[in-house]
């Protein structure tokens, strides 16, 4: 198959198939996205809360991190006695009275402590709640004592939190205490983390007979997954590839409906004159004093942030941007040529004539403005995000941007949170561009380089 | 004027069209009146800028927006073509009634299309009907003589003379009565010139078209002519047979044209007109011709009326009145 002259000569510039290769590989993510995660699915994950993402560590880097970390970031850990891979030893006491024991053991080899410890207990009884007593159990023999509870139905023993324990552990976090080296917790010297094998013993006691008790510890990492996961333990991973697809459908979407819209406009103005000519002219002047920013900002506080109506207006503020004044240049010099007088005199409607005849001899040199300006509004959709003005429902690189933004991710250290959605918004940026502008230079011949 | 016979086709009588410029009004076409009959060829003659293309488009209503004046009776079988509304000479007359092959028409092809649906364009344009369009422009491209898979070509992979076929197949596709055909031949060589003419002169035997031949060629176009209007200053100055001026021009103007044709392997002077024509914004007083004319005499400062010789002869000279 032969290739379209114009994709052919594309491949001659180096960035343009840099640019290709963006562009492609933005397209297949964002189509690869929308199959596997559907749009209902994916607005639910993201605004859903603790019961869906409760196991997952607040604000993790992501972790290939640790390939530059020497792997001294832990992940998370999680062990389910529900799962029936650790020991369960249940002894009857009397006709009612059970133990149950559980152990959970584990490995720790980071060299950096964990974020945070959960414990969440859940029980099955009628009416007696049963009991459950829990202890620590470090690699060099010492036992802790973590204190003991009755257990409701699911029941959150939130270790972390623990001030009891934390006095305990002479004022350190749980998370830290557990894990350090004796002699390194005192005050004024830094903990170490001290590796090797971690049990936590769980005493249960039940008073029914059929009563029984489960526990799940969640031993949270601080590494996370591809794209680490943010202040409310979301995977940024699913902001990041449904970002994609909203991102180019805003983009692809605003830059068609302006572009074509503008380029009919200036075509019909210019073939018809006269007062028509005088009014696109005149709203054309209008348009382009009206901000559009401000006016988007006024339309997200007061009326709707809805994605799809700000595309809306997004487009409706670009039919009569300036561009119209660049095309009717363009097209007052195409009326003129042999063709369009040939036309109109065998007859041919003036939308005939204005769409057979003059856009498509100026359409080539719509093409890479047209591309161009897909990533400005890429940038704007991102921008009205950053400033809280971005869709409630849906994820986006702005959002994100928004969340780090208004949680002191660069103040506290979270760059990966800021970076991510940065890259990929730079990324299509540069994709385009460079593709526009080599298209440039293949459809204006003023620019080809000999 | 002229006797309105049945076989007249169409009738010009007092058609004005001034435009307005920065230094004035511009007389283009200036009570300019012809009559032409069913399956005759009118050949309007006269150096540039003497008001030939401009007598055409007043005929076809092809006017720029500086129109100052559009004026007089454009008799088309009877009916009055300037009585119509644009959108209904749009719709009947153009290209349905009387189509036209463009000056330049080589650059009149749409430079995005294929030429096959160039020429299937009117039809589709006027009737809807794109697949017998296609099959008329098939019918139009073997008639010019234009191969026709070269249909499926785009304008610039034609040469001059299979553009200017094409441009031709465009004006006959609708059969319409007149075909107005300005300056057809005008930057093609001789070889293509005498071919297109031929073209011409079979499709006016064996159809029932009239054509109007706008040219300064003189020779090629004595091929294809009947009637022959010179053409001075936005007047008609004489109106004769074709045999009749080529052998014996009334109009001191015209006897000087015939004098500037060249005949090959003579040594004749060649003759042309010292001056130029006068400006149409502020053409002299009585004869426009005066100021060049070898045989210039009193009465040249008014104007001359337009003198009926018998057998549809028309000559505007003072010499001729008796």
């Amino acid at each position: 198959m032969k290739l379209p002259d114009p994709i052919v000569q594309l491949t001659h510039y180096r960035s343009a198939v840099l640019g290709l290769f963006i562009i492609g590989a933005l397209i297949v993510l964002s189509i690869v996205t929308v199959l596997v995660i559907p749009y209902d699915e994916a607005i639910a994950r993201w605004r859903a809360g603790e019961e869906l993402w409760g196991d997952y560590p607040r604000n993790a880097v992501p972790e290939w991190f640790n390939l530059f970390a020497g792997n001294s970031l832990p992940t998370t850990i999680i062990i389910n006695s529900k799962d029936g891979k650790i020991p369960k030893d249940i002894q009857k006491v009397t006709d009612e009275m059970s133990t149950s024991d559980m152990k959970f053991t584990f490995d720790y080899p980071w060299d950096r402590f964990p974020s945070e410890i959960n414990l969440f207990l859940t029980a099955k009884f009628a009416q007696k709640k049963p009991q459950a007593t829990m202890i620590w159990k470090t690699p060099d023999g010492r036992q802790i004592q973590l204190g003991d509870t009755t257990v409701g139905i699911v029941e959150r023993f939130a270790i972390s939190t623990d001030q009891r324990l934390s006095l305990k552990l002479e004022g350190r976090a749980p998370e830290v205490g557990l894990f350090a080296q004796p002699g390194t917790i005192e005050k004024g010297k830094t903990p170490v983390v001290q590796k090797g094998r971690y049990e936590l013993i769980i005493e249960g006691l039940t008073f029914e007979k059929d009563s029984t008790l489960d526990a799940k510890l969640v031993i949270y990492g601080q590494a996370y997954g591809l794209a680490g996961t943010d202040h409310r333990r979301r995977d940024l991973l699913l902001a990041m590839l449904w970002g994609t697809p909203i991102a180019l459908a805003f983009g692809f979407l605003a830059a068609v409906g302006s572009t074509l819209t503008t380029f009919s406009i200036a075509a019909i103005g210019a073939w018809l004159g006269g007062w028509v000519d005088q009014l696109i002219q005149r709203l054309t002047e209008i348009n382009s004093v009206l901000p559009t920013l401000p006016i988007l900002i006024l339309i997200g506080t007061f009326y709707t942030r809805n994605i799809w109506v700000i595309l809306g207006v997004v487009i409706a503020l670009g039919i009569f941007s300036l561009g119209i004044k660049t095309y009717r240049s363009m097209f007052l010099q195409v009326k003129e040529m042999p063709y369009i007088e040939a036309a109109h005199a065998y007859g041919a409607s003036n939308l005939r004539i204005v769409f057979r005849y003059m856009m498509p001899k100026i359409a080539p040199v719509l093409i890479p403005t047209f591309v161009t300006l897909i990533p400005n509004f890429v940038f704007l959709e991102a921008s009205l995000s950053v400033l809280g003005l971005g869709d409630p429902l849906l994820p986006t690189w702005g959002k994100v941007l928004n969340d780090a933004y208004t949680n002191g991710a660069l103040y506290k250290g979270f760059y990966y949170w800021v970076l991510e959605p940065a890259v990929l918004l730079m990324l299509t940026g540069l994709g385009f561009a460079v593709v526009g502008f080599a298209l440039d230079r293949i459809f204006n011949p003023r620019l080809r380089e000999v | 004027m002229a006797t309105t016979t049945n076989n007249t086709l169409l009738q010009v009588e007092d058609l004005y069209l001034y435009f307005r410029a920065t230094k004035g009004v511009v007389q283009a076409v200036d009570g300019v009146g012809f009559d032409l009959r069913r399956n005759e060829a009118i050949v309007v003659l006269g150096e540039s800028g003497c008001g030939k293309t401009t007598l055409a488009r007043a005929i076809l209503r092809l006017l720029p927006r500086n129109v100052y004046r559009y004026t007089g009776k454009v008799l088309l079988n009877g009916r009055n073509l300037m009585e119509l509304s644009d959108e209904e000479y749009r719709r009947e007359i153009r290209w349905v009634k009387i189509s036209m092959v463009p000056q330049a028409a080589m650059n009149s092809l749409n430079p995005v299309i294929r030429v096959g649906d160039q020429v299937a364009e009117p039809t589709e344009a006027h009737f809807g009907l794109k697949k017998e369009g296609l099959e008329q422009a098939r019918e139009v491209f073997q008639r010019v003589g234009v191969p026709v898979d070269f249909m499926s070509r785009y304008a610039f992979e034609l040469s001059g003379g299979m553009r200017q076929r094409v441009a031709i197949a465009m004006a006959l596709v609708t059969s319409p009565d007149l075909v107005i055909l300005d300056e057809p031949t005008s930057a093609l060589d001789v070889l293509t010139q005498a071919n297109i003419m031929n073209v011409l002169k079979r499709i006016k035997q064996e159809t029932e078209t009239s054509f109007m031949l706008i040219t300064h060629d003189i020779s090629t176009s004595s091929e294809l002519a009947d009637r022959v209007a010179a053409m001075y200053a936005g007047h008609i100055v004489e109106l004769n047979d074709a045999d009749h001026f080529f052998s014996t021009p009334l109009h001191p103007y015209s006897q000087k044209l015939m004098a500037s044709v060249p005949t090959l392997r003579q040594t004749k002077q060649l003759e042309f007109i010292p001056g130029q024509p006068p400006s149409l914004i502020n053409p002299p007083k009585g004869c426009r011709f005066a100021p060049r004319c070898p045989s210039v005499f009193d009465k040249c400062a008014e104007e001359p009326p337009l003198i009926d010789m018998g057998e549809r002869r028309k000559v505007k000279c003072w010499l001729y009145v008796k």
